[in-house]
C-alpha cells in the first residue's frame, strides 16, 4: 500500500516537474496558435523571422542576465550599458564623433567593424567587471552597484555623444544588422549561436556548475572550495559582454547609435529571463527558459501589434504575465515540495 | 518561617503529565512528568537528543504531545499555536532572540499592542515611559528608543525577558540564555533571574552548564534519552545547599551504553603525526564580539586514527575547525601538515592542501538544496571530473557517484534528484561522497550525525572508521558523548575556546568527558 502512495506521489511530482520545465514552453506555443486563428498571416516565414530579429537584441543581454539571475545577482544597469557600448562603437568605427551620415565610406577614417565590435564588446565586458568588482569586493548589493551603473553609464554616453546620435555605417558593419544568410536575419543567427553557445557553458562546463552552486548556497560554495568572488564577477563580465554585443548589432540594424537607446531594455531583459523560469534566488533556471521566455515576450508584441493592440495596452499585458508566469512557477513549487 | 508553608508545599503553575511526542517511528519524549511552581526556578537538563527542545517545542505551542497532559494553572493547556501559548501565560525565549533589530527597544516591547492615546493614534510618549519601567525590572538602563540592533546579545535577552514580563507572563522558559554571554553577564541575569523568583515568577531554565544550574535551581529535572531521569532537589535545610554536581552528572549520563553505539574494535593507530597545531589564536570579530575566540589551542592529528573532539555549544570547536580549513582568520600560532607548515586563508587554499571538511550546518553550509544529488557530489572535485578545456567528464562521474552510493549505501532515486528531498543521514552520505571523492589526507567532521536518523548514524560511524582505517587523518567533532565515545581512538576536551583535557578513547568515560567539558578547571581559575 505504502509503495503505491508512493509511486502516486512521485508520478505527481512529475507532472509538476515537468509543466515546471516546460509551462513556458507551452504558453508560448498557445500564445503562437491563438495569434495564427486570429489573423493566419501572423504565422507567415517574413512574419516569423520579423519576430526573431526583434527579440535578438534583448535576447542576447538576456543570455548574459540568465548567468547574473542564476547568482542570486541583478543587473538594472544593461539598458545604459547598450547605449555606453553601442556609442563606443561608433566612435570606433566612424574614427571620432562626428555625426555624419555619408552614405559614400571613402572618406571615414574609421577602424571597421572588426575593431567596433571588438571595442563595444571589451567595453561591455570591463565595465561589468568595474561592478562586479564593487559587489564582491566592496559588499555594495548588486541591485545598487547596477543602479548606480544604469545612471553613470547613460551619462558617459550623453557625455561622449553629446546627446546625439552618431550615425552612418559601412555596409559590411550594417550587414550584422539588417543582412540576412538564406531567408535567415543575421541577428538572429548571431542570438542562435550565443544562446548556443551559452546552454553548453551552463550545462556542460564545469565553470557552469560553478555558477549554479553559488547561486544555490554561496555559504556551501565557498566551503566546497570555489573561488566565489571570481565567480560572482564573471557572471557580470559576461553580461556586459553581451550587452556591447547587442548594442554593435542594434547599431548596425539601425545604422545609428542613439545616446537614448536601450531605455528600459533591462526589465524586458529581467523579465524574460525570470518567464522563463529562472529563479530571482538564484540556482535555479537555463538557458533554454530564457530563450523561450524572450520569445514569449517578442511573440506577445508581435502579435498584439498584428492586431492592432496599441502599444500601451501591450506593456499592460506583458507586465501581467510576468506576475502570472511567477505565480504560477511558485504554485509549483509548492506543489512539488509537498 | 511559618511552619504551615513547609508542610503544604505551594501548589504547582505548571504540571506536565506523562507527556509523550513521537515522529514517524521515533519517540523523542517518553512519558515525562515534571512541575513547575510559583515563585521557583526549575533546572531542566539533560544531553543532546535528551528531549529538551520537544518539551520546549510542546511547552511553547509549536506542537502538541502525541499523548499526556499539560496543566497550567489549574486549567488544561493547549496551545494551538505559539501566540496561544505567550497569550496564556507561558512565554519562550529561545537562544535565536526573537527581537526585530531595526525597531526601538520600546516598539520591540510593545509590538502589536502599542498605547494609543488622541484620535487613535500611537502614543508614543506613553511608550516611552511605560517601557522604561518594564526595562528597569530586568535592571536594564538604557534608553527605549535605542534600536534594537545596537544592544549586546545580553542586553537583548533582557528586553525580551522584560517584554514577557510585560505581558504578565507567569512562566519563563529561557533555552541556553548563557550560552552567548560573557561570565559577568552570566552572573547579571542570574541576579534578575533570582529578584524574578522573589516577585513569584516562575523560570524554567534549559541548560547544558552545571555549575550556573547549580548555583541558581532550586530544583531540576534530567531528561535521559527522552525519558525522565529523575528530579533532584535543593538541599533542604536552613542552610539550603545547591545541588552537587556529581548528582547532576550521575543522572545525565547514567545509562548503558546504548547497543547503537557498539564501539568498534579497537585498530592499531600508529600513524605520523599528519596535522598538528600550535598556539592556535583568534581574533576576535567585531561584527560578533560574543563569538567564541580560541587561545593558545596545540592538538596533533594522526594518519588513521579518529580524534574525537568534546565539548559544548560556545566551547570553540567549531571555530577550531574552521580556522584549520581557512574559513576564519587566524591571529597567532601555527598549523603543520606532513611536517610543512600551512597557511590557508580560504577553504579552496585548504582543500587543495588536502583537507576537508563536513561542516556542522548541513542546511546552510553544506547541501545546495535545489541542485541535484550529481553537483552536490562533485562540487569540491569539479577539476577532478573535467577535462583540461573545463568541459565535465560527466560519464567519470556518474561513475564515481554510482561507485559512492554502493559502498556508502547512499538511498536516492536518480543523481538528478534534488538533494533536499533525500532524508538528512543520505544528504550526510552525500557530503562525505564530496570529500572522499577528493582523496583527503584530512578530514574534519562537526556533528557528523546531526539531524540524522538512529539508523543512520551508526552507518555514518562505521563509515568514519572505514576512511580512518584507510589512513585519513579524522577530526570528529561532536556534542554528543556516547558518538565521541564510540568511534573517536582519542578524546580531547574543550571549554571556552582552549583545549581542557586529552585522554585514549579507551579510557574515556561520560562522567570524565562531562568533568572537562562543563566544569571550570583549576588552571583557569588561577589565571
Amino acid at each position: 500500500m505504502t509503495s503505491t502512495t508512493e509511486q502516486s506521489e512521485r508520478s505527481g511530482i512529475n507532472v509538476a516537474r515537468l509543466l515546471m520545465s516546460f509551462g513556458p514552453l507551452m504558453f508560448l506555443a498557445l500564445l503562437i496558435v491563438v495569434f495564427t486563428v486570429l489573423k493566419p498571416s501572423f504565422i507567415d516565414p517574413i512574419n516569423i523571422f520579423n519576430i526573431m530579429r526583434q527579440i535578438s537584441i534583448t535576447g542576447l543581454i538576456a543570455l548574459g542576465m540568465t548567468f547574473v539571475i542564476l547568482t542570486a545577482g541583478i543587473d538594472l544597469s544593461v539598458g545604459s550599458l547598450l547605449a555606453f557600448c553601442g556609442m563606443v562603437a561608433a566612435v570606433v568605427a566612424k574614427g571620432g564623433t562626428a555625426n555624419t551620415l555619408s552614405l559614400s565610406t571613402a572618406g571615414t577614417q574609421g577602424y571597421g567593424w572588426f575593431a567596433a565590435l571588438l571595442a563595444a564588446v571589451v567595453v561591455g565586458a570591463l565595465a561589468g567587471g568595474v561592478q562586479g568588482f564593487a559587489i564582491t569586493r566592496l559588499k555594495v548589493p548588486p541591485f545598487v552597484v547596477t543602479l548606480g551603473g544604469l545612471t553613470v553609464f547613460r551619462g558617459l554616453t550623453l557625455t561622449i555623444s553629446n546627446g546625439g546620435p552618431i550615425s552612418g555605417f559601412d555596409a559590411s558593419m550594417r550587414w550584422f544588422g539588417t543582412g540576412l544568410i538564406g531567408p535567415v536575419p543575421v541577428p538572429a543567427i548571431i542570438f542562435a549561436a550565443a544562446a548556443i553557445l551559452c546552454h553548453i557553458v551552463l550545462r556542460y562546463t564545469r565553470y557552469g556548475r560553478a555558477v549554479y552552486a553559488v547561486g544555490g548556497n554561496a555559504e556551501a560554495a565557498r566551503l566546497s572550495g570555489l573561488r566565489v568572488d571570481r565567480i560572482l564577477i564573471s557572471v557580470y563580465v559576461i553580461v556586459g559582454f553581451f550587452a556591447g554585443l547587442a548594442a554593435f548589432v542594434l547599431s548596425a540594424r539601425l545604422n545609428s547609435s542613439e545616446a537614448v537607446a536601450g531605455i528600459g531594455y533591462e526589465l524586458t531583459v529581467i523579465s524574460a529571463v525570470v518567464i522563463g523560469g529562472t529563479s530571482l534566488f538564484g540556482g535555479i533556471g537555463s538557458v533554454g527558459g530564457t530563450v523561450v521566455g524572450a520569445a514569449l515576450i517578442g511573440v506577445l508584441q508581435n502579435g498584439l501589434q498584428f492586431n492592432n493592440v496599441s502599444s500601451y495596452t501591450q506593456s499592460i499585458v506583458i507586465g501581467l504575465i510576468l506576475i502570472l508566469a511567477v505565480a504560477f512557477d511558485r504554485w509549483l513549487k509548492s506543489r512539488v515540495r509537498r | 518561617m511559618p511552619a504551615a508553608e513547609a508542610i503544604v508545599p505551594s501548589p504547582a503553575l505548571l504540571a506536565v503529565e506523562g507527556v509523550t511526542k513521537r515522529f514517524a517511528g521515533v519517540t523523542a519524549l517518553n512519558d515525562v512528568s515534571l512541575e513547575v511552581r510559583p515563585g521557583e526556578i526549575l533546572g531542566l537538563l539533560g544531553e543532546n537528543g535528551a528531549g529538551k527542545s520537544t518539551l520546549l517545542k510542546i511547552l511553547s505551542g509549536v506542537m502538541p504531545p502525541s499523548s499526556g497532559r499539560i496543566v497550567f494553572d489549574g486549567v488544561e493547556f493547549n496551545p494551538h499555536n505559539p501566540q496561544d501559548a505567550k497569550r496564556l501565560g507561558i512565554v519562550t525565549i529561545y537562544q535565536e532572540l526573537s527581537l526585530i533589530p531595526t525597531l526601538t527597544v520600546a516598539e520591540n516591547i510593545f509590538i502589536g499592542r502599542a498605547p494609543l492615546g488622541r484620535f487613535g493614534l500611537v502614543s508614543w510618549r506613553k511608550m516611552e515611559v511605560d517601557s522604561r519601567a518594564i526595562i528597569a525590572r530586568v535592571g536594564l538602563d538604557l534608553d527605549p528608543a535605542t534600536p534594537v540592533s545596537a544592544l549586546s546579545v545580553a542586553e537583548q535577552q533582557l528586553v525580551e525577558i522584560a517584554r514577557a514580563l510585560s505581558l504578565k507572563s507567569r512562566l519563563i522558559i529561557m533555552d541556553e540564555p548563557t550560552s552567548a554571554l560573557t561570565e559577568t553577564e552570566v552572573q547579571k541575569l542570574m541576579s534578575i533571574m533570582g529578584r524574578l523568583r522573589k516577585d513569584g515568577v516562575a523560570i524554567m531554565f534549559v541548560t547544558h552548564r552545571l555549575e550556573e544550574a547549580s548555583a541558581i535551581c532550586d530544583r531540576m529535572t534530567v531528561l535521559r534519552d527522552g525519558r525522565l531521569a529523575g528530579h533532584l532537589d535543593r538541599d533542604k535545610g536552613p542552610s539550603g545547599g545547591p545541588i552537587k554536581l556529581p548528582k547532576i552528572i550521575e543522572k545525565m549520563v547514567g545509562r548503558a551504553a546504548s547497543e547503537l553505539y557498539a564501539r568498534p574494535t579497537l585498530r592499531d593507530v600508529a600513524g605520523d603525526v599528519r596535522l598538528s597545531v600550535r598556539g592556535l589564536r583568534t581574533v576576535r570579530d567585531p561584527q560578533a564580539p560574543h563569538a567564541i575566540v580560541l587561545e593558545g589551542v596545540d592538538l596533533d592529528l594522526k594518519a588513521g586514527e579518529i580524534l574525537g573532539v568534546a565539548g559544548l555549544v560556545g566551547s570553540g570547536r567549531t571555530e577550531l575547525a574552521r580556522a584549520i580549513f581557512g574559513a576564519d582568520r587566524i591571529a597567532a600560532g601555527t598549523i603543520t601538515l606532513d611536517g610543512k607548515t600551512i597557511a590557508p586563508e580560504t577553504p579552496a587554499d585548504a582543500i587543495a592542501l588536502g583537507i576537508g571538511l563536513v561542516p556542522e550546518d548541513r542546511k546552510h553550509q553544506a547541501i545546495f538544496a535545489a541542485l541535484g544529488i550529481l553537483t552536490n557530489f562533485s562540487i569540491a572535485a569539479l577539476g577532478r571530473y573535467s577535462n583540461a578545456a573545463g568541459f565535465m567528464a560527466e560519464r567519470r562521474e556518474r561513475e564515481a557517484l554510482a561507485s559512492y552510493r554502493k559502498t556508502l549505501s547512499i538511498r536516492m532515486a536518480s543523481p538528478e534528484q534534488p538533494i533536499e528531498g533525500l532524508s538528512g543521514g543520505n544528504q550526510q552520505k552525500v557530503i562525505l561522497a564530496r570529500w572522499l571523492a577528493r582523496d583527503p589526507k584530512v578530514l574534519i567532521v562537526d556533528e557528523p550525525t546531526r539531524g540524522v536518523d538512529v539508523g543512520a548514524k551508526a552507518e555514518v560511524h562505521q563509515i568514519l572508521v572505514q576512511l580512518a582505517g584507510r589512513g585519513i587523518a579524522i577530526m570528529m567533532i561532536s556534542s554528543e558523548l556516547p558518538e565521541v565515545l564510540a568511534v573517536s581512538d582519542r578524546i580531547v576536551t574543550m571549554r571556552r575556546g582552549r583545549i581542557t583535557g586529552e585522554m585514549p578513547g579507551i579510557e574515556a568515560t561520560e562522567e570524565k568527558l562531562m568533568e572537562l567539558m562543563a566544569l571550570d578547571q583549576t588552571q583557569e581559575a588561577t589565571q
